[in-house]
């Protein structure tokens, strides 16, 4: 009979590697797409910017950290809808009928959203350079690595929302619009939130991105061994096992 | 290669109610065969290969495909099979090439390997010069082809194709159907596709399962299904309508005549042997001062054998539910009491 002997044993890793790879292609083939996502951050950085200048201070120690988190915030929580395209038009079916595991299915797409998100940061730090923003540069690195690991988990959940509601597609858009901007305004990225009433002090307090927030501003300004910066990892790896763990239990409960 | 015992599926509908998609299937397919699951939109077709495929778990009886359990030996069968399904295998956004390649990667085949695989496979499917064209730019037809060459770039024993053609038109369907002809002849593959098309499965499948309700009706070869079920069509044209009336009463009341029909001036008849009832039918006629001006007695197409099993024609226009056409010629029909 004419069947092919594969060449290596299977794991889940490599399974892993294929999804991420595969997923990556469409953005390595035409990077351009990575500047769209930028443009929205880089209106946001600079006519914001000047408006909550300190008194003779630079504002961007201050705002870019929490432009990165809120590019992190936007580029991965629509990510889901990629996946919705591929629940309904059937290459997610086809995926599913071959001997891939069904976790490398789910983590490689995750996954892949580390990657196109620090190239994204990378762009909004280096313009930013010549305005004035003088950031760490180990920090920054550890930051640029918090920043992905948020994006995974966001990325995560908003794949684990696409499969759970994959019979209503627009339910996707009306639970992302929904969440989105209150967590992004209960982050303190874009305004302060020690001003702010005592209720939203609280509510801000259990929102995972306003400890990331706080750790990236702390790491590009170089200090990298605070208290904050250990919440705010702590806050992006608890999002990304929450993901993980939604996202693994709709895949599967979609394939019974 | 594939052996079923009483294989289910039950769905739960949203509002409580249970719907049994497929009943009891009882199907062996032998290596090397082409099998095709006919029936009309709802039928099971996709459920049964949903299953089969291990896309979805049986809720009753056991199905063995490539040698193993579809339900607790999944991985195992998955080494084994392709599947095409009725939607698009590539993603949108990929290039065609890519997602050819990749497919053999997963298969384990490594990247110098896939590639070859897969520029082999384009170029046989006519897909050579859209390797680097993104999937959501290309034809129906070519992102058919490009679905082919996906589910056999590993080489697999057994094949799936879940409505094949569906949205195709005749000459890319033809195209289709070469490719996978030629597939075969090259290796001892064995393909099951479901199709609501009948004369793909007449001239494509070596056997046909005619399945309605998640139950089989009836399986057998193209010429076996036409014999079994209604014998041979007689049928002759009159001068008008009239007569016509007359010469199907005529017809119904003769022995070994099974269901006749009339349109307009043609009367048509389901009998058990063709070449014995012509001319006893003509001159039955003429007796009746009837003329006969057009005669013809042949095996019976797949349509009327569809129609005698389910009680519906199942035309050749994509599965829709019967036009007024067919409820014309069905109110005409006379069932003869056995």
């Amino acid at each position: 009979m004419s069947t092919l002997t594969p060449t290596r044993r299977r794991n889940v890793v490599s399974d892993i590697l294929i999804v991420m790879s595969r997923e990556l292609r469409p953005v390595t083939g035409d990077p351009f797409s990575l500047v769209v996502g930028l443009i929205q951050p880089l209106f946001f950085l600079l006519l914001f910017g000047p408006l909550i200048a300190g008194a003779g201070q630079s504002p961007w120690a201050w705002f870019v950290p929490g432009i990165l988190v809120m590019t992190s915030l936007f580029g991965t929580a629509g990510t889901g809808s990629n996946l919705q395209y591929d629940l309904q038009d059937g290459s997610h079916e086809r995926l599913l009928v071959t001997p891939l595991a069904r976790s490398a299915l789910f983590i490689g797409r995750a996954i892949k959203e580390f990657v196109p998100l620090v190239v994204q940061a990378v762009v909004v730090v280096v313009v930013m350079i010549p305005f004035g923003f003088r950031p760490d540069a180990g920090g920054g690195v550890l930051g640029l690595v918090l920043l992905g690991v948020l994006g995974v988990g966001i990325g995560s959940l908003s794949y684990a929302l696409a499969i759970a509601v994959r019979e209503q597609d627009w339910m996707f858009w009306t639970v992302h619009q929904t969440v989105l901007f209150p967590l992004m305004i209960l982050s303190g990225m874009l305004l302060p939130l020690d001003e702010g009433p005592g209720w939203m002090r609280v509510l801000a307090q259990f929102n995972p991105l306003t400890h990331v927030v706080e750790a990236e501003r702390d790491l590009f300004a170089g200090q990298i061994l605070t208290p904050d910066v250990g919440y705010g990892f702590l806050a992006a790896a608890a999002t990304a096992v929450l993901g993980f763990v939604l996202g693994l239990r709709a895949l599967r409960a979609s394939t019974d | 290669m594939i052996n079923t015992v009483s294989l289910s599926r039950t769905f739960r509908a949203p509002d409580g109610e249970e719907v049994q998609a497929v009943r009891g299937i009882d199907l062996s397919v032998a290596q090397g065969e082409m099998v095709a699951v006919l029936g009309p939109n709802g039928a099971g077709k996709s459920t049964l290969m949903r299953m089969l495929s291990t896309l979805l778990p049986p809720t009753g009886g056991t199905a063995r495909v490539a040698g193993y359990d579809v339900r607790t030996q999944a991985a195992l069968v998955r080494e084994r099979i392709g599947y095409v399904g009725q939607g698009n295998s590539s993603g949108h956004t990929q290039r065609a090439l890519d997602e050819v390649v990749t497919q053999g990667r997963i298969y384990g085949l490594d990247r110098a390997a896939a590639r070859a695989r897969a520029a082999e496979l384009l170029s046989a499917l006519g897909l050579e010069h859209l390797a680097r064209r993104r999937t959501q730019a290309m034809s129906g037809g070519q992102r058919r082809r490009l679905d082919l060459a996906i589910g056999l770039v590993h080489l697999p024993a057994l094949m799936f194709l879940d409505e094949p053609t569906t949205g195709l038109d005749p000459q890319n369907r033809n195209n289709l159907w070469d490719h996978i002809t030629g597939m075969r002849s090259r290796g001892d593959l064995t393909v099951v596709f479901s199709t609501h098309y009948l004369e793909e499965a007449d001239q494509e499948a070596d056997r046909i399962v005619v399945i309605d309700h998640g139950r089989i009706l009836a399986e057998g070869t193209p010429t076996q299904l036409k014999q079994r079920h209604v014998g041979d069509r007689l049928t002759l044209e009159t001068t008008d309508p009239a007569a016509a009336e007359r010469l199907r009463a005529l017809l119904a009341a003769m022995d070994g005549v099974g269901t006749v029909t009339r349109q307009d001036t043609v009367v048509t008849g389901q009998v058990t042997d063709g070449r014995a009832a012509l001319p006893n039918a003509i001159a039955a006629a003429l007796d009746q001062g009837i003329t006969v001006v057009a005669a013809d007695t042949r095996l019976p197409t797949l349509d009327d054998v569809f129609l005698e099993l389910t009680g519906r024609s199942l035309r050749d226009d994509g599965g829709r539910p019967a036009t007024d056409a067919d409820a014309d010629a069905s109110e005409l029909t006379t069932e003869k009491a056995a």
